[in-house]
């Protein structure tokens, strides 16, 4: 998979790739698509899911209809998807993400970037909480960069997205994955109230995810 | 051995099968067509769906009857495999527990169903109530984690008891050794799936049709005693009727059936309250109108291994 292989094939790989992916992710975790409160639908989306694996977006992606997935860019971060050539296989050429510094540096901030790729017509998939939750937390707070982008670009429906399970297919430190099933829950589309503070339009976000977890979940949190 | 007559005789349970399938579907489009006047009705939706979800189930034994022991034995690795995916993505666990559900799910599940093929009921009898119990706990103990730990465990060792140790017993059948009876097996299958399910589907329809008092409101909102007597009373005359297809007399066929019936039902009623304790109504989606795999095997799980050794005991000699 180097760089120097032509353009058409390393292109071919990329599709074939992301075929295999999606069919190994749905194999492993039966995943299933619940549109609780939103349908499919071409019209540009911006969807922000809770972050608790590496796999999240492959998951978000597989449960997308085929010609969603096109025209929907994963917001990943450049330390861990540049950090090898086959994860810049996969990050750049299978899913097209959108490559971002979480460290501060470089030039273009994160929330410009994802602005940019918005008004370019992109639909992305974005996680909040800004990094991976690998505690004991259910959602850690969110960042900012959501109420940021949803100033930016009214025009975009935002969607939270549930993931659930896949934190305990494979937790971190573990090598073999365990095939339990799995749901991405899509919810009903938020957008920025007229005179909004990022406080409360950021609780409001948080709430939506939090309201999408399965019935079961939300009564394990209240016992000790 | 004569594989020309059991074969015959398979056959004619399975046209027996498809003739009442052909009734239900019948009755069904009726429904569809009389009572809702093909407008959407939720119980008759549901009804007609669970039909088309029996002929493909039909379908699926058929196929896997046809390539006999190997087929059998992979259609139930499979059940086994979706049960316990539905089971364990229920449960609550925690990190430490990975390591055990990693073995439940890539040792302990392939282990018992190749000692199975392999015919040897010394260990296959035991693998799991003695080995899986003991070695699970120590992989969570290893795990280091003790929040809820025996909660956890028993939820892990549970699951492999039920989906895999109980519907192994099923294709486990095929390894009896019944005089007179060589070379039949898959029709002590057919018996014990016919009678099952039918007590299943009777009840259902005895429930719909007479169903007033509850026997378990707390339970399972759906089953009456209207529903379970007239129910497990058909399933076992059911049974006694198809005693021709079986090593058994019409009387003990009768028997079979009411034990089977009798352990179905409350197999049902304690999968149901692990649901409640739970807060879900189905185990999963996986069969249209029935919900889960569990949903539709939660009798045969609690029936398959007392008849595997009532079988063993009072007819293998």
């Amino acid at each position: 998979m180097s760089a120097s292989e032509p353009g058409g094939l390393r292109k071919a790989a990329a599709v074939v790739s992301a075929w295999l992916i999606v069919v190994f992710a749905k194999l492993l975790t039966g995943v299933r698509a619940i549109w609780a409160g939103s349908s499919p639908k071409a019209e540009q989306t911006l969807y922000f899911a809770n972050h608790t694996s590496h796999g999240d977006f492959v998951l978000l992606w597989a449960t997308l209809p085929p010609d969603l997935r096109a025209l929907t860019r994963p917001v990943a971060g450049q330390d861990y998807w540049e950090a090898s050539p086959l994860r810049r296989f996969i990050g750049q050429d299978v899913f097209n993400a959108l490559m971002i510094r979480r460290d501060g540096g470089g030039a273009a901030n994160p929330v410009d970037q994802m602005t940019e790729a918005l008004q370019s017509g992109d639909s992305l998939i974005m996680f909040p909480e800004g990094t991976r939750n690998i505690g004991e937390e259910v959602l850690l707070p969110l960042k900012s960069g959501l109420y940021h982008l949803a100033r930016a670009c009214p025009q975009v429906r935002l969607v939270p997205v549930w993931i659930e399970n896949l934190k305990r297919v494979l937790p971190k430190g573990t090598l073999v994955p365990i095939p339990l099933a799995c749901t991405v829950r899509y919810g009903t589309p938020i957008s920025l109230a007229e005179g909004e503070d990022k406080a409360m339009f950021i609780a409001r976000a948080r709430a939506a995810m939090l309201d999408l977890r399965p019935e079961y979940d939300r009564a394990e949190e209240a016992t000790p | 051995m004569n594989i020309s007559a059991s074969t015959h005789t398979t056959l004619a349970l399975f046209g027996g099968v498809a003739g009442v399938l052909i009734l239900a579907s019948a009755i069904g489009a009726l429904l569809k067509w009389r009572v809702a006047h093909s407008q959407p009705h939720s119980v008759i939706d549901n009804l007609n769906s669970r039909v088309n979800a029996w002929w493909v189930m039909v379908a699926v034994i058929g196929i896997a009857f046809a390539f006999g022991k190997g087929g059998v034995i992979v259609l139930f690795y499979l059940i086994s495999f979706y049960a316990l995916r539905e089971f364990m993505s229920l449960a609550y666990t925690r990190r430490g527990d990975h390591h055990a559900i990693a073995v439940a799910f890539f040792v302990a599940l392939p282990v018992q169903y190749f000692l199975i093929w392999i015919e040897w009921y010394g260990l296959y009898s035991i693998f799991i109530p003695v080995y899986a119990f003991l070695v699970l706990p120590i992989l969570a103990a290893v795990g280091g984690d003790t929040k809820r730990f025996l909660e956890r465990t028993s939820k892990v060792q549970w699951g492999l008891m039920v989906c895999v140790f109980c519907i192994s017993h099923v294709p486990a059948l095929l390894t009896l050794h019944i005089p007179g009876f060589e070379g039949r097996n898959l029709l002590l299958i057919a018996f014990l799936v016919i009678v099952v399910q039918g007590s299943d589907v009777l009840q259902y329809v005895w429930g719909k049709l007479f169903g007033r008092r509850k026997v378990a409101p707390e339970l399972s909102p759906s089953k009456t005693w209207e529903g379970l007597v007239g129910g497990v009373a058909s399933a076992t005359a059911l049974g006694a009727a198809l005693s021709w297809a079986t090593p058994f007399n019409p009387w003990q066929a009768a028997l079979m059936a009411l034990t089977i019936c009798v352990m179905g039902f409350f197999g049902g009623l304690v999968m149901s309250a692990i649901k409640r304790d739970r807060g879900v109504k189905d185990w999963g989606t996986m069969i249209e109108g029935h919900g889960g795999m569990l949903d539709r095997l939660d009798s045969v799980i609690f029936a398959a291994p007392i008849y595997f050794h009532a079988l063993r005991y009072w007819w293998v000699p």
